[in-house]
């Protein structure tokens, strides 16, 4: 993985001492909090309903044990013994002290992270596949190409006050694990007809009040382009995204507004301004970047076979492992969806136990993916075995990947000040009623997604079933919507009807998972039958 | 303009800046203040006789000068271009690098700060219109 080099690490460094400084300055009063407030926040800096919230990048989601151990160590340190994982690849942990944070950031830099643009109205973490580099069906490591736009975004000057934030996500597969078309700009790596890699750009998708998926804007950008493009895409915006109305003020509704045809070509008009402009890093950085996302030594000899004569260890493998392009190893993930569990967190003694087995196992490496999980990207499969019993004895070996208890929820009203319901306690009760793995099962992959508002940080748009916590009369309510999803047949969910109350809109999944078993067709996943059936069937089945 | 703090030797322009509209119904005129809105490519026809271009900034969260600035200095304008409005401390930097080299504040800021918070940064990341070396570039020479 990447690795900083002596004016990386001076950059995070600096970022340390400049935050010591405007935290001491905001202490002493010399800033007040609306001054303030836009320093904190790119340095990952929220103040929540009880605390400060504090969100540290992990770049296109790679992390080392070392930097791993550290993230157990700021829970243990400056937390409550534990984090929780995002759907962006990153962790946050909910109960910071401001006098804290510059010691943080400074624990961060001493193994090469930072808190930088975690939030704020700037580019934040450029997100990517958490299979990358070990999934057979990429066409090249999207690493690279999100580690130069991470270099490239950090600190931009132009593009630090944007009307609203800004989320890049990077994939090079047909195969979208990385929700790409549900960002600002979603890039794919393609090859042109010479061969030659470059990016397809996708701009203006997003979820939050008015869902977009991205529509495709450039079939291919060359990797000494990929700047001036970038560049070009943000101006645009920067002087024509709409600043009087936050809600309205995403790239998304820019696109929307002026027309995909309209945007497209004021972006190609500036691109072909800003291409003589020298922006672009010479390809020979593409490739000193590349050299650090080598495979690692992988064993050629290693079996093919894996032992399954343990039931509970089979059916994790059948659930939890994806195939790994190299024969022998497999992508192993961690379900951190326990039952009855908060979806993304993990207590210091877990993330430091995934630490040592991405040290021991995976080439000392680790993803974080969307949907709030840890990835051992590089496993042995004849080491599958000892891993299991590892993280089962740690209650980390939930055998429910994709399937409907491995939900996304955003921290809803427990944490948020945003929100209008809770979410986590639904995601909780939910994964309680379909406790049983057998019946999860035989549900299939099923995406389940809760958002606690209209803010959609839970993506419950992009849910098979999605639900979104609204306050109805000073109570909460629960909406329930059908169709969503964040991968390559990207689609957004519809509302049913009607509300329900947290119970309620339990059964109401458990009368439309019921409809499901009862209208599948052979090979049919949840989505495929509401797709061919409809929602009107649906509705019929709940609301009568 | 007490409170104007400048990065030029020459020497400070004493027309005052007028608004866009009426700079582009008057010849003669040799500074414009544009506002956050307007469009900074309708100045590109008399960047010659321009010597003050003032870009203003009614909240320090509206980043569209930062833009305006770049566009200006791409197109090879080399007068003065001031920063003015709610201009706060750690802004200046990326103002900077965008290519102000006057801050004109509604609130004052100390110049001594000014120049740390200005320079605290050896290094940058983006080639932009201050022409300052980006890491990249001294990566491989």
């Amino acid at each position: 993985m990447y690795q900083y080099d002596q004016y990386d690490q001076k950059m995070v460094d600096t970022r340390v001492e400049e935050f010591r400084d405007q935290v001491k300055r905001r202490l002493a009063g010399d800033l007040t909090e609306d001054q303030f407030k836009p320093l904190r926040l790119m340095n990952g800096l929220y103040l929540q309903l009880h605390a400060y919230m504090l969100r540290v990048a992990v770049p296109y989601g790679t992390l080392s044990s070392k930097q791993m151990r550290m993230l157990a160590h700021i829970a243990r340190k400056y937390d409550r013994d534990y984090g929780h994982f995002t759907t962006r690849q990153n962790i946050q942990y909910n109960w910071i002290k401001l006098e804290d944070a510059p010691d943080i950031l400074a624990d961060l830099a001493s193994v090469e992270m930072h808190a930088i643009q975690t939030s704020g109205n700037c580019i934040r973490n450029i997100s990517s596949d958490q299979f990358a580099g070990a999934t057979a069906d990429e066409i090249a490591d999207p690493r690279p190409w999100a580690e130069i736009l991470r270099q490239w975004s950090s600190f931009h000057p132009e593009f630090s006050y944007l009307p609203r934030k800004f989320k890049f996500a990077v994939i090079a597969s047909d195969t979208d694990r990385a929700a790409m078309r549900l960002h600002d700009i979603g890039i794919q790596l393609v090859h042109n007809d010479a061969g030659e890699l470059g990016a397809k750009f996708f701009v203006g998708g997003g979820m939050g009040r008015t869902p977009m998926i991205a529509p495709e804007i450039r079939d291919f950008v060359p990797a000494d382009e990929l700047i001036s493009y970038a560049e070009a895409c943000l101006r645009v915006y920067n002087r024509y995204g709409r600043r009087d109305n936050k809600y309205k003020a995403r790239i998304k509704i820019l696109v929307h507004e002026l027309g995909q045809e309209e945007y497209t070509r004021q972006v190609e008009e500036e691109f072909a301004h800003m291409k003589q402009l020298g922006l672009n890093p010479p390809v020979e950085e593409l490739a000193r970047i590349t050299q650090y996302f080598q495979d690692p030594p992988f064993d050629k000899q290693a079996s093919v076979d894996i032992d399954l004569s343990d039931p509970d260890f089979a059916l994790w493998v059948d659930q939890n492992i994806s195939a790994h392009k190299q024969p022998g190893y497999a992508i192993a993930t961690i379900s951190l969806k326990p039952r009855g569990g908060i979806p993304g967190d993990a207590s210091s003694a877990q993330i430091d136990l995934m630490a040592d087995l991405a040290e021991q196992y995976s080439f000392d490496e680790l993803r974080v993916t969307h949907s709030q999980n840890i990835v051992l990207p590089h496993v042995k499969k004849s080491d599958l075995y000892a891993i299991w019993q590892r993280l089962d004895e740690a209650g980390l070996a939930p055998a429910n990947l994709d399937l409907i208890t491995d939900s996304i929820a955003c921290p809803g009203l427990d944490y948020c000040s945003l929100a209008n319901a809770r979410s986590i306690p639904l995601a909780q009760k939910i994964s309680e009623r379909f406790a049983d793995l057998g019946r999860q099962r035989e549900l299939g992959e099923l995406k389940l997604k809760i958002s606690g508002c209209i803010n959609a940080c839970g993506h419950h748009h992009a849910g098979h079933i999605g639900i979104l916590g609204v306050d109805r009369k000073g109570t909460e309510n629960y909406q329930l919507l059908l169709g969503g999803s964040g991968a390559e047949d990207a689609s957004l969910a519809k509302i049913t009807g009607p509300g329900f109350t947290e119970d309620g809109v339990i059964d109401a999944i458990e009368t439309v998972t019921d409809l499901y078993l009862e209208q599948r067709e052979e090979g049919e996943r949840f989505i495929d039958t509401y797709r061919r059936v409809g929602m009107a069937r649906f509705k019929e089945a709940i609301y009568g | 303009m007490g409170n104007t703090i400048r990065f030029r030797d020459d020497e400070v322009h004493e027309e005052p800046a007028v608004a866009l509209d009426s700079f582009l119904d008057q010849s003669n005129a040799t500074a414009v203040r544009i506002e956050a809105g307007e469009d900074a490519r309708v100045l590109l026809p008399y960047l010659d006789r321009l010597s003050l271009i003032e870009i203003d900034f009614p909240v320090f969260g509206d980043g569209r000068g930062y833009s305006a600035a770049q566009i200006l200095r791409e197109s090879g304008y080399t007068g003065e271009l001031r920063a003015s409005g709610d201009v706060l401390l750690d802004q200046c930097a990326h103002m900077r690098r965008c290519g102000f080299d006057a801050f004109s504040p509604d609130s004052p800021i100390n110049p001594q700060l000014m120049e740390e918070a200005i320079s605290r940064y050896e290094h940058v990341y983006q080639a932009t219109s201050d022409q300052r070396k980006p890491i990249w570039s001294i990566r491989h020479g």
